[in-house]
């Protein structure tokens, strides 16, 4: 294997030799290689296989650009998919392989596809696998398991990533000649500057470029500005960190990698940090990307862009070729024939225009350098490599094929098709961009935010115009952000004469675009010009669908390289130009983002607030499994030893039924009202007549949405004239405290009335069955238990156990009951209690699943389970609770058409005609499960259990105009395609009277 | 993510606020004088301009209070906020 390495120059640490593995081989490089660079050292040329075609292919850039080194580094659950070999900075002991090129890179099954092509044409899987659709998930399974783009870690990411919030007057997105000025003005003059630059040193271009800045070597100026910024308190450095997002109002997303340079076990800390800054001001300094040209077989490994070459030699001391043919339509690639030549390498330079170019054409040739002008590359030669070029006279006529006529031999093709501003933030803010046909390239329009862009990325590419461009954004920024500018000298850079581009979006070839060999435009994702002029035959004609046709632009590089060139081409196919056919949209991330970044702190117990009752530590004493229900955590049900769900939730309710139980009904939202206005407000609210309810009186309350759908339920009580006590869903808490405020803020604030949540401040035990009254009495109780002095449906101030509590008579079960709503940091002391003064009474503490069983079998709705946001009261049978007297939010609606039609689904009961199948919750139900498929549905099962107390299973349900079926049969169709005959009964299984909770 | 000035606290993120729709939808006074169609207007018509538009926003991570914002829907800046 041949050695790229040069013996100087470069920013390695040549005292520092490491070892790194790729593709299960070990090779040598130095600290200051990225896993490119070691790779090109190495004489490694092919590093992954095309994703389509499998066509061998090796490095083309040497930043976030690169489309085809995509790597996985490291092993096991830390491995880290879909790197850019080009972005990965060795260590010692680093491994890595390809993402794509299973089994083999050399040898890989699916090269077979090359040979077959000419099937793997745009829309290939749209036409192919898409028909017949039945069949699509076989296709999928194939087609994902050799389309893959690395692989999952095989574990949980042991790494940890935070989130940081931040605030500057400044942010400067790069940290090239136009982001350092611009930082160094921004600073001296006393701004809060963050500067952030994704790699892993700040100079951008300048690292590699051979300029004098000043009267020193450009990397020698860099050094002095970022040692003086690095010193300043108001500049915050964050290098290896990617700006990779533009939102609203100048917040801005980057991406800052803390330990991926360092060997694992060497690494302290988080392995990324989002910083989410809000900035005053925002200067995006990006630079551009070097267009690949678009020639036959440029996909070979060894064609390279130009600037690519030049960082290698420069930067890194890698010289990529002996032999190179350096092929462009602009001067900038000059400099890479010139970097070639003094690294010792034979290079001929292939200009496609007739007059070559200014000031570095002159260089060349002063250096020996071989120019053909008016001269293209029309095909390369090689496959693992390249091994040649043909070249081809050319007149200018993009429509005419040439005749090459010239071989030359080659292991390196440097090309550069001239440059794009990187306009992705400028883009992702707002901002527009425009087409300049001087230079031939989109560069950023106005700003729509607080920004500006510049240097490269605003299209000045000369080290001179990127310092003078980020100083004068500084000053315009500060000026913006109220504040003076210091004055700062521009250091002089010696300015290039240039000749102009000359557009080049595809190379003519022998033969026309549709029969020469693939002119690749996007490398990851195989399109080539014959597919995008394919799409437009097809009819494709907007660069959005072409696109999403063809893949270009899709990926891990988002056709950071070929974008521009496919639209040029898309544009020559339509006959248009290319600001009419424009660029497809710029959306975050610039780069690919981790999810652990997105995800920061947020995961595992942190991922959501995890909200416990006061009693919570007797339940988990008690063993009882929990139930999810929003944050909360509820005691499902209380298992004695050997007992499953269904066996512990029948005791539960038939100690309910016959004895007495108790359960912790904290999770009820609780509001206090009250005020001057509070009763004009609730009428307002709720459906039922607040002004008739007389103190220490309790009502059943429901309130409608505006569109007379039940929103929410629950129990509320009249405390004092001007005082009332309400009760929520578990669920619907905050949302109808927000929903009150909302009318009290915004529609009625001439009305005087203070909500306030007592959620949390007090806990509600629930007292049950028959002996209810038996036990609190037993327990000091200071107020009178009997029927005749503490009514159902009533509320007592009271002292239990010695502990100021409030007394409800309410039941949701059916039976005799309680609620004790007590100060939560006195429930577990009642808790324990009430269970102690219980037990001779078989006191049996019982779950959120037995209260289900227990109020379904009364008939009770739970709100979000038996309704779904398009059920009203008059299809739950509530009519009795809609007050004829006043309007109440929802109330017109109700009386809309499609609010009175006879077949609108109502709330019935079910049972099972054979007396045990237990319902699946959610079953769709049918009249007649044999009619022809699609089978009509007419309802759903919305709660199912078995009912001890009942001996059989009950179910509430659904069904269009149910109210006036009872007693027919109709049928739930089970997901095996089974179908259970069930009968429509009344949804009140039990005591229909109510006489028990009466007693 | 925007940056949203409370009236009453200051310059937030948007993530402390939840939004209210189109300000200025009065409910009206004697609901059941209306048609259905006058109905249907109130509840789900509105007039989502393109441009300045008048909404309700809600500090509910904060001071918990609604307020009006004049919010450009093409460039989501926000010309002003005031208490209601």
């Amino acid at each position: 294997m041949s050695s790229n390495r040069l013996s100087s120059g470069g920013r390695l640490q040549r005292s520092q030799p490491i070892r790194f593995s790729f593709n299960g081989k070990t090779y040598g490089a130095f600290a200051g290689d990225t896993l490119a660079s070691g790779l090109l050292a190495n004489g490694v040329a092919v590093v992954g296989r095309s994703f389509k075609l499998r066509r061998p292919r090796g490095i083309v850039g040497a930043g976030a650009e690169e489309p085809n080194a995509i790597v996985q580094v490291g092993r096991g659950a830390a491995a880290i998919p879909n790197l850019r070999a080009t972005q990965v900075e060795l260590y010692d002991g680093l491994v890595a392989r390809s993402s794509k090129g299973w089994p083999s890179v050399n040898f890989d099954i699916g090269a077979v596809n090359g040979a077959v092509s000419r099937v793997l044409a745009a829309g290939f899987y749209y036409k192919t696998f898409m028909w017949p659709q039945r069949l699509w998930h076989y296709y999928e399974r194939g087609i994902r398991a050799s389309a893959g783009f690395g692989t999952v870690p095989d574990g949980p990411d042991p790494n940890y990533y935070v989130h940081r919030n931040a605030h500057c007057d400044i942010l400067v997105a790069g940290g090239g000649p136009a982001g350092l000025m611009a930082a160094l003005v921004a600073a001296r003059s006393g701004a809060r500057v963050i500067l952030a630059d994704e790699q892993c040193e700040f100079g951008g271009s300048l690292l590699a470029s051979r300029e004098l800045v000043g009267d020193v070597a450009a990397p020698y100026w860099v050094g002095e500005v970022v040692a003086e910024l690095s010193r300043m308190e108001n500049v915050t450095l964050l290098k290896r960190s990617t700006v990779f997002g533009y939102y609203d109002h100048n917040f801005v997303a980057i991406a800052e990698r803390c330990t991926d340079h360092l060997a694992p076990g060497e690494s302290g800390g988080p392995r990324e940090r989002l910083w989410r800054v809000r900035a005053r001001q925002v200067i995006l300094a990006q630079g551009a990307i070097e267009r690949p040209l678009v020639f036959c077989n440029n996909d070979r490994p060894g064609v390279m862009t130009a600037s690519a070459v030049s960082t290698y030699i420069n930067r890194y001391a890698v010289c990529p070729g002996d032999s190179a043919v350096v092929f462009t339509n602009n001067d900038s690639a000059y400099q890479a024939a010139l970097d070639l030549n003094r690294a010792g390498a034979r290079v001929v330079v292939i200009d496609s225009r007739a007059e070559g170019a200014a000031a570095l054409g002159a260089a060349a040739r002063e250096a020996g350098i071989p120019i053909l002008q008016g001269h293209v590359v029309c095909n390369v030669s090689g496959r693992r490599n390249v091994t040649g070029v043909r070249v081809a006279l050319w007149n200018g006529d993009i429509s005419e094929r040439v005749h090459p006529g010239i071989n030359i031999d080659c292991d390196l093709v440097a090309m550069s098709g001239g440059w794009s501003p990187a306009v992705h933030l400028h883009s992702q803010s707002g901002g527009s961009n425009h087409w300049n046909a001087d230079k031939q390239c989109f560069v950023p329009g106005d700003a729509v935010q607080a920004a500006s862009v510049a240097g490269a990325a605003a299209g000045d590419f000369t080290s001179r115009a990127c310092l003078q461009g980020g100083h004068d954004a500084a000053a315009a920024a500060l000026a913006a952000c109220g504040m003076a500018a210091k004055a700062v000298a521009v250091p002089e850079v010696d300015d290039v004469d240039e000749h102009a581009l000359q557009p080049l979006w595809r190379v003519p070839a022998a033969k026309d675009p549709d029969r020469c060999p693939k002119q690749f435009v996007d490398f990851q994702n195989d399109t080539s010009v014959a597919d995008i002029r394919l799409a437009v035959r097809e009819g494709y004609r907007n660069v959005e669908h072409v696109k999403r046709y063809t893949a270009l632009g899709f990926g891990t590089d988002q056709g950071k390289l070929g974008n521009i060139n496919g639209m040029a081409v898309l544009a020559e196919c339509l006959g248009e130009d290319i600001p009419a056919v424009g660029t497809t949209t710029f959306r975050p991330a610039y780069t690919p983002v981790t999810f652990g970044l997105g995800a920061g702190e947020n995961t595992g117990e942190l991922l959501d607030p995890l909200r416990k009752t006061a009693i919570h530590a007797c339940h988990e004493l008690a063993g009882a499994p929990m139930e999810v229900v929003g944050q909360w955590h509820r005691p499902w049900f209380f298992p004695q030893p050997g007992e499953d769900l269904h066996a512990a939730v029948e005791r539960e309710c038939l100690a309910v039924r016959n004895r007495v139980g108790m359960m912790d009904a904290s999770t009820l939202g609780k509001i206090d009202a009250r005020g001057p206005d509070v009763v004009a407000f609730l009428e307002r609210i709720y459906t039922h007549d607040i002004g008739k309810m007389q103190v220490g009186r309790c009502a059943y309350g429901i309130m409608l949405g505006e569109d007379g759908m039940l929103m929410d339920d629950g129990v509320m009580a009249r405390i004092g004239e001007q005082q009332f006590y309400l009760t929520t869903t578990t669920g619907g808490a905050a949302h109808v405290l927000a929903w009150l405020e909302s009318w009290l803020q915004t529609e009625w604030p001439e009305l005087e009335v203070y909500l306030t949540s007592l959620t949390d401040q007090y806990s509600t035990i629930a007292v049950a069955g028959p002996k209810s009254r038996e036990v609190l009495q037993s327990l000091d109780c200071t107020v009178d238990l009997d029927r005749e002095s503490f009514a159902f449906m009533s509320v007592r101030e009271a002292e239990l156990a010695g502990m100021p509590v409030q007394l409800f008579r309410v039941s949701f079960s059916g039976e005799l009951a309680f609620e004790v709503n007590v100060d939560s940091r006195y429930a577990a002391d009642m808790w324990r209690a009430i269970a102690a003064a219980g037990e001779p009474f078989g006191m049996t503490p019982y779950g959120t699943e037995a209260m289900h069983v227990l109020r379904a079998e009364k008939g009770f709705v739970i709100v979000g389970q038996d309704t779904d946001g398009s059920v009203t009261p008059l299809d739950l049978r509530m009519n009795w609770l809609l007050s004829k007297q006043k309007d109440f939010l929802g109330k017109r609606s109700l009386a809309r058409p499609d609010c009175l039609r006879p077949d609108r689904k109502q709330l019935v009961g079910l049972l099972s005609v054979d007396g045990r199948t237990v319902i699946p919750e959610g079953t769709q139900l049918v009249d007649d499960p044999e009619a022809p498929v699609p089978v009509p549905m007419c309802g759903h099962v919305t709660s199912s259990y078995y009912s001890a107390c009942l001996q059989q299973p009950i179910a509430l349900a659904l069904v269009a105009a149910g109210r006036q079926r009872h007693d027919e049969r109709i049928y739930a169709a089970l997901a095996d395609g089974s179908a259970v005959a069930v009968t429509i009964t009344s949804p009140v299984f039990y005591d229909a009277e109510g006489e028990r909770q009466h007693v | 993510m925007l940056l949203i000035k409370c009236p009453w606290c200051g310059e937030r993120a948007e993530t402390e606020f939840s939004y209210g729709g189109e300000a200025g939808i009065k409910r009206p006074l004697e609901p059941d004088k209306l048609t259905d169609e006058e109905w249907a207007d109130y509840l789900f018509n509105r007039s989502n301009p393109k441009g300045a538009h008048h909404e309700l926003w809600n500090h509910a991570g904060g001071c918990r209070r609604w307020f009006e914002a004049e919010r450009d829907t093409v460039t989501y800046r926000i010309a002003v906020t005031r208490e209601l």
